[in-house]
Order: C-alpha cells, then structure tokens, then sequence
C-alpha cells in the first residue's frame, strides 16, 4: 500500500442544532502510531471519535480509514476498527466470559473458536478469576479491561481508545498504559482520546490539541511540552525584598525569564528539564539567598490550554452530546 | 511486582506475536453487508442473549404467568353468564380472545423492553460491530417466542381447568396456539418500530397501551361482533385482531382450518413486510 495513513479526515463537521461540536477538523493518523487526542471535556473528542466509528453520522467534511470511506462503507469500518468507550460498552446483566463469547458470535467466530478466543483474552487481561461472576461486582479497572479485551476480539488494525484511564487508580492506569502499548507492538494503530497532558506525553507518538470543536495544535509531545516548558520551579524566598537579585540568579543560569510575584517573595521558573532546578538552588544558596518553600511542578493542561488558547481548559463549555 | 511483570512479559509473546495485524490484509477481507447465514448466526447470537436475560430476571415472566391465570377465570365467570348464558357456554368464545390480548400484552413488553436495553452502553457496542442492523431487534424477539408460547398454553390450561372442552381436539389446539405465537411475533413488529422511535421506556409504554386496548377491545375478543352498533362492527370486522381471534376459535372449537386461517396469516404477514424494514430503518438512523 502507498499510502501509510490509517485515518484521514478532512474538515469533520458535527453540529447538535446551533452548536457545532465538532467544527471542521482534519485529522490525519499514520499506520501502527498512537495518536493521541488531548482537550477538556467537551471540546469534541468523543463526538468526533464516534462519527470516525459509525456511531453518529457526519454532517460534514470527509473522512476515511484505510482508505475506506467512513460514510460510504459503515460496514467495512466496523470490520477495520475496534471500539472502547468512555463508559464500558459491555453487557452489564451477563458475565466477562458471556460478553466475550456473544460479541465473537456476532463477529462471525464459531462457537468453539469463540470459547477458546474468550479463554485467551479472560487470561491477558487477568480476568480469569471474575469470568463468571456477574458484572455488577466489577470494578472500574475491570470494566474497562474486559470492554478493552471485547473491542480485541478480531484483532482489529485500528483501535479508538476514548479516555480509557479515566477514573483508574494510579496502578490501574498504568497497568492500562502497558497493554495499549503492546497492542501497538502486535501492529495496531492507536487513536485515543485523554484529558490527560501526562497520558498522552506517556503513549502518544504524535498529539492533536483539541478546543471547543476546533484543533488548536498538532505535534510530538515534547514540542508541545517545549511551548509551555517542561516543568515550573515555584519558589518562595524567605526575604520577599530578595526576589529582584534572585531573578537575576535565574536569568544568568538559565537564560529564562521567571515569573515574579514581589509582595508575597514568590518566583516561578520555567524549566526546559527538571535536572536544572539544582543549579538554580545552588545558585541561589551561593548568592546568601535563603529560601522559604520550594516545589517542581509538570505544566498541567490547563497551562498547556493557556500557552495555546489563551484561556483555560476549565472554563465552562458546553457538554458535547453524547 | 517484578515477578509479576516478568511471568506475563514471558507468558504472552508467544501468543501474541504469532502474527501481526496486517492492516492492507484485513482491508482486503472486508465485506460491505452481513451475508444471509452470517445475519442469521447474529439473529440467534442475539436471541441467546435474550434468552440468558430472561432466566436471571424471572421477574418479566409475571405478564406471561399472571394474566392469563387472572383474565381467563375473571371473564368467564363476571361475562359468561351475560354474554352467552353461561359459562361453559362463553368459555369457546373468550379463551381465543383471551389468548390474542396476552399475545398483545406480551408484544408491549417487546417494545418496552427494546426500548431499555437500546439506552444500555452495550448498544453502543452492537452499533460498532459489523453485523446486519435487524440482529439486535429480531434476536430478542425469537427470544420471546417462549413468552409466547408459556402465555397461550397457560391460558388454555386455565380454560380446560375451568370446564373449556375444545372441539377441535389436540391437533387444533396446537394448531391455534401456534397461530397466536405467530401472530403475537408479527404485530410485536409493530411496537419494536415504537421502541426504536420513542425517546423512553415509559412513552412506549404509553403509546403501547393506546394501541392494545382498541385492538383488543374493539375487537370479537369478548363479544359477538354483531351485537355492536353498525359503525363499531365495521371497525371490529377489519381489525387484524378480529381475525386472529376468529381464526383461533376455528381451530379450537372445529379443529377447521378456514379462510379465516388465510386471513390472520396474510394480515400478520402484512404487518411484518411493513414495520419490519421501518423498526430497522429507524433503529439505524438512531446512531
């Protein structure tokens, strides 16, 4: 095949009656990448996941997997994508085992094959002990497994992940991380959805900034990262009269200019890497500058969504229609 | 935990690696529609799961266990005397009217329930995968051919324990509940269509309800047709329902299988060839 892109979408438009949650995003996903789609809740992950899965029709704009048209062939679609919602789309009154085996049938699997299919995929996604038991005593990581292992059934060379770790402990979410990325070895391509700078830094080759309907960047994360710097070293000096010579420190150490807050002695670093922040505090202490309180902290979305929006990603949206 | 990464990093490669997933080779094997047997496999995967709903809630069996019980004994003996002189008399006539409204009852449970399980996440699965649009709607109604059946024998077990002797014996008995089963499949089309319409459970309950209690009652379920005003009984004798009833008693009480027979069956199968497609348009369209 000459043309190496799993998913290409030209202007996607997806309107609920005035608002336009979607509005006119291109998009385009190399074979055996992780695309990663990052924005706040709301700005039209999930609406736009869900037009390239068939799931909601697209009002507008041109989209293709493979080479598939998405509105032409919904049904050579379903058969080249794999999907894993927000809300764990399994069936909630029968058992991990059931839900795999019925969604194999429906794929056209023969029974004994689907048996054995639902086995292998009970054991990979450390099922096996709760295979029978009814879903209601699932917990969320469990949930999300078993929903992550129904979209594996068939293999399939695209999977739409769509905020697969939220609400997952710490462990889970890891645990999660590993397994999307060996599905990436098995040579699928990955597009998923995050609220998450820190997920998509983590598993994304490659990141789409998404706002109010609209993509407002698109690079690899460490450009990304570089726009808002890596980390921030937030200081306070014991002295607040300090602050002026102190800044002086950082600009001849770093070459960075720091954010200073005089009244209340507080200095903020931009970081382009964490291991710098020691230079800065020895700097510091070498110039007799006593230091009060001192953190490191990674620039969170809502910095990211400032750096490139110039508002902040917590400010009221309106909810995407499911 | 480093032992427990190390035994699935050495446990899975083997496995998994086998081979890998070769996009331009599943393009390849992609069809654009579910073939016939394929569709068919999905219909009874579909009813499986019905099947497996339906024996861990047992509670949706009430309508089925219930209203036949309670509805044959009470018609009989409140309007056996008034309508036919007695009730031994009434029995031939309300136990096939009886059957056709539990039918009808059971029907609206399809659309009602159709209704519930399409707002579960799970749809959302049965929407993404490649299998025909008419599998998740037919599949629980193959399911409900058992509701269907518990329903009309019931009822006939009921009438035969209150004295209802049918003429037309074993045959016709069999043959009579198995044209209510078919019959109750066909008009559930009918309220699938509204499940896949109605915004809610409760509006399909509703609108159900409006449509079961004309059909029924303005129907010969309970009464002669022609003891009803002139304008009622020419509803009453176009009403689908009529004819079901009409033909049931002809199986039960003669064991004859009369043009009335044809009838029911050409109305059901009318019924499915229109609100079949319209159920399945409508339930893709809502994506």
């Amino acid at each position: 095949m000459a043309d190496l892109s799993a998913v290409r979408a030209e202007s996607l438009v997806k309107s609920f009656g005035d608002f336009r949650a979607v509005d006119g995003i291109d998009l385009h996903v190399r074979q055996g990448e992780i695309f990663g789609v990052l924005g706040p809740n709301g700005a039209g992950k999930t609406t736009m996941l869900r037009m390239l899965a068939t799931l909601l029709p697209i009002d507008g704009g041109h989209a293709e997997i493979f080479g598939v048209d998405v509105r032409r062939e919904p049904h050579r679609i379903r058969q080249l994508v794999g999907v894993t919602g927000q809300y764990a789309s399994v069936d909630e009154d029968l058992t991990a085992r059931e839900n795999l085996w019925l969604f194999a049938r429906l794929q056209g699997l023969a029974s004994t094959r689907a048996k054995s299919i639902a086995g292998d995929l009970l054991e990979r996604f450390d099922l096996q002990e709760a295979a029978e038991r009814p879903l209601s005593q699932f917990s969320g990581g469990m949930r999300r497994r078993l929903d992550l292992a129904s979209s594996l059934i068939t293999r399939p060379p695209l999977i739409f992940l769509d905020e697969p770790t939220t609400g997952l402990d710490p462990r889970t979410r890891g645990q999660m991380w590993d397994t999307i990325r060996e599905l990436v070895t098995d040579g699928s391509t990955i597009l998923l959805t995050t609220q998450y700078l820190d997920e998509a830094d983590q598993l994304a080759d490659r990141i789409a900034v998404i706002d109010r309907g609209r993509k407002v960047a698109e690079d690899i994360p460490d450009a990304l990262k570089t726009q808002v710097g890596d980390s921030t070293l937030q200081l306070r000096l014991a002295d607040g009269s300090d602050t002026a010579l102190a800044a002086d420190v950082v600009r001849r150490l770093l070459g960075e200019e720091p954010v200073l807050t005089p009244e209340s002695g507080r200095m903020n670093v931009p970081l382009p890497d964490p291991d710098r922040a020691a230079d800065v505090l020895i700097g510091l202490r070498e110039a007799g500058l006593r230091i009060s309180s001192v953190s490191v902290a990674k620039p969170t979305l809502d910095e990211v969504f400032l750096a490139l929006t110039g508002h902040g990603a917590d400010e009221p949206q309106m909810e995407a229609a499911r | 935990m480093t032992t427990s990464t190390a035994t699935s990093t050495t446990a899975t490669p083997t496995t998994r690696n086998a081979r890998r997933v070769d996009p331009s080779a599943v393009v390849a094997r992609t069809t654009s529609r579910s073939s016939l047997q394929a569709t068919w496999v999905q219909i009874l995967a579909m009813a499986w799961r019905a099947l497996k709903k339906m024996r861990r809630k047992p509670e949706q069996f009430f309508d089925v266990l219930i209203q036949p019980l309670l509805f044959t004994a009470m018609f009989a003996f409140i309007f056996g005397g008034a309508i036919s002189g007695s009730v031994s008399n009434y029995l031939p006539v309300l136990i096939p009217g009886i059957l056709a409204q539990t039918a009808l009852t059971v029907c609206m449970a399809t659309g009602v329930q159709l209704r519930e399980d399409m707002d579960k996440g799970v749809f959302d699965r049965f929407k993404s995968l490649p299998i025909a649009r008419i599998a998740p709607l037919a599949g629980p109604m193959i399911a409900d051919l058992i509701r269907y059946g518990i329903a009309s024998v019931l009822t006939l077990v009921t009438g035969l324990v209150i004295g209802y002797r049918p003429g037309g014996g074993v045959l016709g008995c069999i043959g009579g509940v198995a044209l209510t089963v078919f019959a109750g499949w066909s008009l559930a089309w009918i309220f699938t269509w509204l499940g896949t319409m109605a915004r809610t459970a409760q509006s399909v309950q509703g609108i159900s309800m409006m449509i079961m209690f004309p059909l029924t009652f303005l129907s010969n379920a309970f009464v002669p047709a022609e003891t009803l005003p002139g304008w009622l009984e020419a509803f009453v004798k176009v009403n689908p329902v009529s004819h079901v009833v009409s033909a049931v008693r002809d199986l039960f009480n003669d064991g004859a299988v009369t043009a009335e027979v044809g009838w029911a069956v050409i109305g059901c199968v009318v019924v499915v060839v229109i609100f079949a497609p319209l159920a399945v348009r409508s339930y893709s369209r809502k994506m």
